[in-house]
């Protein structure tokens, strides 16, 4: 299958997309990619320079680790200090500095914090440490989700209590409504992201599409998935149109999957999300339901960080996570921000708009 | 970030999946029964959907639709 799959890198096929997109001669228009892998394949592919000058691309919100607000990572700062603590995160999550300090320099100082790749790693951790309470920093949308809820699923089973999560666990709904009906982000067509609507579906971008009058494609991350979703949103805009397409149904399906989506519900409910750049959105968080609160490690913050988000003098990780400027526009940028000295959240994953522009242009 | 692996086999809620030569168990938990040689979209050390060869030649189509389209 995956020989068949290669035809999707087909070099012909990308040129006439890049050939047809050129033709687009209409009025100037901004389209958003919403999720950071089309970020980080864009630039790879050095798919913004193919395009014609009124055919702009424009990042979102869509990196999980660059809209987690400041307290959320003083919180975690916190917690690695407490003794007889393990704190399990993503790589990318380590390198986030808050005022000069980030999970990497603690781990230099000799706290306990452990690099996962998966939610389950860190139960597996928790079972090898009975006498440590281990916590792992839960961020990501739906696509990361549900696997932390079968995490806690398996730790309420086996009766895990040294298990706990620091949730920063987000949904793409509410942000997607915020982003269409914000007049100062003025987008006029989405990609939507390929691996949260594997989860959530499609059918949400219908409604969006119908209520905004914007149009969008879901696709997949090779050069000729992007190229024809590029190519789509640009003929409905040209044909004053706003439907959306499916070109990544290998894997999306409509309805998304509504296994993952149960395990959701049956751990989470929706709270009120502070999101870095753009500010509290309400009901665009997960809380852990009462039913699961004792592996809640909020409880042992209790109110001690104040929930606000500060950024970085100069840093404009805010305004690039709103599609408002892009990268080279930040005077930080490539300066004192670069990868290995990240100033914002932006130049810290990988799936990071500042990261991609940085790496690849 | 997502990546796509075939699976080798099936243990319960766990399989074993081979991507491009490196195999790793996964969660099979959020997906449905899967069989030996299925693709497997896995995140995070969970496969979060199946992926449909049929649906994928369809998506290929529809590109080469698109881009024809614009030539004609």
């Amino acid at each position: 299958m995956i020989s068949e799959l290669e035809l999707f890198r087909n070099e012909t096929l990308a040129e006439g997309l890049v050939k047809a997109i050129r033709r687009y001669d209409g009025r100037p228009v901004s389209i958003m990619e919403v999720c950071g892998t089309h970020t980080m394949a864009i630039s790879r592919y050095g798919i913004r320079e193919l395009l014609p000058p009124n055919v702009r691309l424009i990042s979102g919100p869509g990196c999980p680790v660059c809209v987690t607000p400041s307290f959320y990572l003083k919180s975690a700062l916190e917690l690695c200090r407490r003794e007889n603590t393990i704190v399990a995160t993503f790589g990318d999550m380590m390198r986030i500095p808050y005022k000069g300090v980030s999970l990497l320099t603690e781990k230099a100082l000799g706290r306990d914090i452990r690099m996962v790749y998966s939610p389950l790693d860190s139960l597996d951790i928790a079972r090898q440490h009975p006498d440590k309470t281990v916590i792992f920093l839960s961020v990501g949308f739906e696509t990361t989700v549900p696997v932390t809820a079968i995490a806690v699923l398996e730790a309420a089973q086996q009766g895990l209590d040294n298990f706990m999560i620091l949730s920063a666990n987000k949904t793409i709904p509410a942000a997607m409504h915020l982003l269409s009906s914000d007049p100062e982000v003025a987008v006029d067509g989405f990609l939507y992201p390929g691996h949260v609507s594997a989860v959530i579906g499609s059918g949400l971008y219908e409604e969006l599409a119908k209520a905004y009058g914007i149009p969008g494609a879901v696709t997949g991350f090779d050069p000729a998935d992007i190229l024809g979703s590029i190519l789509y949103v640009l003929e409905q805009i040209q044909d004053n149109k706003a439907t959306v397409a499916n070109l990544y149904s290998m894997v999306v399906q409509p309805g998304g999957n509504p296994i993952a989506r149960g395990k959701i519900d049956e751990v989470f409910e929706p709270s009120d999300a502070v999101w870095r750049g753009l500010g509290q959105i309400p009901g665009s968080g997960l809380r852990l339901r009462e039913k699961y609160r004792s592996f809640d490690a909020w409880s042992l913050i209790n109110g001690s960080v104040e929930e606000r988000d500060e950024e970085a003098r100069g840093c404009r990780c805010g305004d690039i996570l709103k599609g408002k400027c892009l990268p080279s526009d930040c005077k930080l940028f490539g300066k004192a921000c670069t990868p290995e000295t990240p100033v914002g959240s932006c130049m810290v994953s990988s799936e990071g708009t500042c990261a991609a522009y940085y790496r690849y242009q | 970030m997502a990546i796509p692996g075939e699976v080798a086999s099936v243990s319960g809620d766990r399989a074993v999946i081979d991507i491009t030569g490196i195999r790793r168990e996964v969660s099979i938990a959020l997906v449905e029964p899967v069989n030996v040689g299925d693709y497997l979209l896995v995140h995070a050390g969970c496969a979060i959907a199946i992926i449909d060869k049929q649906e994928a030649l369809e998506t290929l189509e529809l590109l080469r639709q698109l881009a024809g389209n614009i030539h004609d």
